[in-house]
This record gives C-alpha cells, structure tokens and sequence, in this order.
C-alpha cells in the first residue's frame, strides 16, 4: 500500500500512475472534494509549454508535451491553441515573445478575426501558437478524482494524512528547505455577450494577463506573480490591472459580472522547476510553480516510476540532488 | 566609490524583479559581481511573507537598497520605507514617489517633501529624480547625499534621452555620487552614462528581461567599467574634420 498525503493535482496524478502500475494506494486529504484544499483550483488550466517557455526554458516544454494527450483520457481538453496579442503600442513586446518562443506562427488582423471574430479589427498583429491547450481545472480535479477512484484508490478525504506517507504532495504546505510560495490573484468573468473559444494572452510590460474560456459564458482571467506567502484576498490594484487589461481585450467586458476572486500560492522551488526529492522515508513531489496542470503528468509518471520500483535514470539524479 | 559610508568597488546596482527565476537572478548577479541590489517592497510581503524571496536574496550577500516602487504619495513613500527598515535592518532607501501612471515620471515635488522627513528620521535616501539641476539641490537640501537622475523612463530600455542634462548634472554636482536609475536597454547605453561621468548606474529590466540575464549581467559591468575607464582617461574631444593620424612629415618619397 502506498500513501499519499494531498489530493491536489500532483498527489492524483500519481495516485493515477501508481495505480496503473498496478499499486495500491490511499490518498489523505484535509479537504472535503477534490481539489478543494488546492491551489489547482485558481489555475487558469493552460496547458501551453510553448507560450510558457517564454521564461520556464525548454524543460518545461519537453516535460509539457504530453500534457494535453494525458489530460484527454479523463476530462474534456479543447484543443484550439492560444493567440498571443498586443495593442499597437507594445508590439516590441510581441517581437521579443516570438524571438524567444517557437512553435508559433504570426496572424495578421484578417487570421485573427477569423480565428476570434469577437477581436475582429482589434489587433493588428498577434501569435498563433496552435499545438496549445486548455482545460477546466476544477472539472479537470474531479474527473481526475474518478478516474483514480475507480482504479480502486481511495481517497480519504477530511482526514489529516499519518506523519510518515511514502509520498508527499501537499504543495506550499510541505515544510521543505528552499519551497516558497508565489501568490497568484485570478478573477472569474461572467460575460456572455462575448465569444471568445480560445486561450488568449495579452503582452503588456506592466500587466499581461491571460483569459481562458469556461463554459456557460465564463472567461477565467490572471495572474499576478508576486513573491509572498500571504493568502489574503485579491488587493485592488492586482484586480484594476487585470480588469483594466481584460477591458483592453475586448471593450465588451465592461459590462461582464465579476463572478469570482481568488488567491493561491504556487509552490516553487529557486529555479521555478519541480522536483521529485527525498527526505527521510517519504519522497516529495512539489515545485510544480505556475505549471501544474502542464507537469503534474510527466512528474507522476516519473515518481511511479520511481515509487514501483523502476529506475529511470532521470529519477535517481533527481533524488541525489535532493 | 563611497554611497553614504559604504564603499563600493562594482559601479553597478542591480534590481531584483522580472527574472524568470530567484536561480537566474542569484546568477546574475554573481556575473556581474554587484556590491548592491535594490528589493521592492509591497505591502503585503512587508509582513514577513515575503520570506521565501527574501532568504534567497540575503545568500547572495549584497547590500540591500529597499525602494518605495509603485509608491505615488509621500505618506505611502514614507510607510514603505519605514517598513522596508524594518523588515531588512538598513537606514538605506531608494525613494521613489511616482508622480504618473503612465510614464512613472518622479513627482519631485513628492519627491523633495518624502526625502526631507526620511532624512530627519535618519534614513540614507537614494532618491530616484529628474536630471533638475534645481530638483537636485533640493534633495541635496533635505539631507540626501546622493542623486538618481533617469536615463529614460523605467523599463523602456530607450538609453539616455537627455546626455546634456547629465553632463549639465556632473558638473553642477561635481562631488556628489550620481547613479544613472531607469532607462538603461544596453551594454552601450550603461557605458555612455559612465563615460559622461556618473558614478554608477542602476538597472534592472535590461537585464532580467534579456533573453540570457546572466551573460547580460556580465556584459552590464564589462560595459560599466569600459565606460568608468574611458572617462578616467580623459577622451578627446570630437571634431568636424579630418585629422589623419599619420604624420605627413618623413613621408617616404617614392619613385
């Protein structure tokens, strides 16, 4: 029997690939459903490593490959790729992204309309990067949760994991050396005027911001990256530049109900990179920063791996450098 | 070089913010061998929850210069610096008190008024200014010993916009350290400030946002200490004809 503490992200991603490796396995989690008690649930649920790589470098692009085949098994995954755009005035912004992305081909105002007629003669210039895609996170938890329990996992939830479980995934909460939490604000729009089906990110040196569709008229908008720990409500001038940025986007979102605000901190380690380490008897899988739901499956197929009794030899660098 | 009583050998102050990593930005600045980094403090990471930055920043052993970034009143100016000291010890402040959204121009009225009660309550005010030569005596006069004019404004990378303002400043200013704050894109334009003279330069974006910030770094102080050099070594002065470097006298007569 293997146990996990956390049903977050990490911690049903590998119960799901411990499973299929034919362990068996317990997950304890302080929440009552899944996802509740995880930082996952404010995610936008890009699953973009070429965007990304932008500033995560190409490991998150080679660990993120596999992201949206893997997703697809459990919940729905709209595979529609994201459009980078920026107003005339910080198009520099927009050169600088393609110079240091690829997989990307530019649009001009005709392409993006006819991708977005919504957008239609709003930009100029943008980037269609059409290998990417998204998903719903907080779907994505609960299907995922389903798809663990029927591989007969069980999930305890609002029961305090035991002090000494094979495997940790508690996110910010693990008391590991050099973790620390960087605070994201996110807002959930309720616009129905507006049709928008795909990711979009807006380049801005002061605010960029992205806006991922959910069904039923909703648009998830985000994030800030801030260096603190503190989990207090969205401040006013986080929500003012992305509301104001939104707005930027599309004028039409003036008139969309702010239906939610939240605040979460990512779990990163120094160079924003996950890790898979050992610390006593129990291995951590943790550090999955803004890139949870575009990691967690090659990082749990990497820790079963690990946890069954397979060597890869990537795993056993991973557990020296802890 | 001397900032308040501290001597500093590297002319270069790095900011903390935009690399893609706390890594990447503690290998920055080990390339570019600064003495000096600058930390913005936000309300809510004053209370200790900043930590998990704050504990990279202190390994890196460099002086830290907190600064009121974002801040757009003297009353929120002066808060945050009297947080900052807290938080990380130092009567040391790069005071900012932004006086326009959109070009985060310095309100040097804020500026002048947030610098005096500072000083008086026994700060070491790095005030980030105008190339004023007027603005600059104020700040001299509230108690500042040491002047940050712009190079452009922060983070457009556009270099120096006004050369003459700064040698006008250099020379107005002959014994108070200048340190060239925002505006700085390249190598070249960190060198060109050192060249008019100033005694050291402040950046961040140029190099957090460069495609490889750590080999920027390097080139940023590479480029600091040509500048410093170049001035040190008394330049010529530019002319508008030519002079041929060869003396025409001895020529060989051939033929």
């Amino acid at each position: 029997m293997i146990t996990i503490a956390g049903a977050g992200l990490a911690g049903l991603a590998s119960a799901l690939e411990l499973a299929r490796r034919g362990a068996s396995v317990r997950i304890f989690d302080p929440g009552d459903s899944p996802g509740s008690n995880s930082v996952a649930r404010f995610a936008g649920g890009m699953l973009a490593p070429w965007c990304e790589s932008e500033c995560a470098g190409d490991e998150v692009l080679a660990l993120g490959s596999v992201a949206a085949d893997w997703w697809t098994q459990f919940t729905p995954v709209t595979r529609a790729g994201t459009l980078v755009l920026a107003p005339p005035r910080d198009r520099p912004e927009l050169i600088r992204f393609a110079r240091r992305t690829s997989g990307h081909a530019e649009v001009s105002a005709t392409e993006i309309a006819k991708f977005e007629p919504a957008l239609s003669t709003r930009f100029r210039h943008g980037l269609f990067f059409a290998q990417e895609a998204h998903l719903d996170p907080r779907r994505a938890l609960r299907d995922l949760a389903r798809a663990v329990q029927d591989l007969g996992v069980e999930i305890c939830f609002g029961t305090k994991a035991p002090t000494d479980v094979d495997l940790d995934c508690t996110g910010i909460a693990a008391a590991l050396p050099d973790l620390r939490a960087v605070r994201g604000e996110m807002a959930i729009l309720h616009c129905p005027d507006i049709s928008i089906t795909r990711t979009l990110r807006l380049l801005h040196p002061r605010m960029p911001l992205y806006l991922v569709p959910r069904a039923d008229g909703q648009f998830m908008i985000g994030a800030t990256m801030i260096e603190s720990a503190s989990t207090r409500p969205p401040t006013v001038r986080s929500l003012t530049e992305m509301l104001s940025a939104a707005y930027t986007l599309h004028p039409g979102f003036a008139e969309a109900s702010v239906i939610e605000t939240g605040a979460g901190l990512r779990p990163a380690f120094p160079d924003n990179l996950p890790r898979i380490q050992r610390e006593g008897g129990t291995i951590y899988l943790n550090g999955l920063y803004r890139h949870g739901f575009l990691l967690a499956p090659a990082m749990a197929a990497r820790v079963a791996t690990y946890l069954t009794g397979g060597t890869a030899d990537e795993d056993i660098r991973e557990r020296k450098t802890a | 070089m001397k900032l308040y009583n501290t001597e500093i050998s590297v002319r270069l102050l790095l900011g903390t913010a935009q690399y893609p990593s706390p890594t990447s930005l503690t290998e920055a600045i080990q390339a570019s061998e600064c003495e000096v980094v600058t930390v913005s403090l936000r309300r809510e990471t004053a209370q200790g929850s900043g930590a998990g930055f704050w504990k990279i920043l202190r390994r890196t052993d460099c002086r830290i210069l907190p600064n009121t970034a974002g801040c757009h009143s003297v009353s929120e100016a002066v808060t945050t610096a009297q947080m900052a000291r807290d938080l990380f010890d130092t009567n040391w402040i790069k005071l900012e008190v932004i006086g326009h959204a959109d070009t985060l121009q310095p309100d040097v009225f804020g500026l002048v008024e947030a610098a005096r009660i500072l000083c008086a309550d026994g700060f070491e005010v790095f005030p980030y200014t105008t190339a004023d030569l007027i603005v600059g005596e104020r700040l001299l006069e509230a108690g500042c010993e040491v002047l940050m004019p712009w190079g452009a404004p922060i983070g457009s990378g556009q270099g120096l916009r006004d050369p003459d303002a700064l040698r006008a400043m250099r020379a107005h200013f002959p014994d108070t350290p200048l340190i060239v704050d925002a505006g700085i894109g390249r190598p070249s334009d960190a060198c060109q400030a050192m060249e008019l003279g100033v005694d050291a330069v402040l950046l961040n974006t140029a190099v957090a946002k460069a495609g490889d910030p750590v080999g920027m770094a390097r080139a940023m102080t590479q480029a600091i200490r040509a500048g410093r050099a170049g001035y040190l070594a008394d330049p010529m002065e530019p002319r508008d004809m030519a002079v041929p470097s060869t003396p025409l006298l001895g020529m060989a007569e051939l033929g």
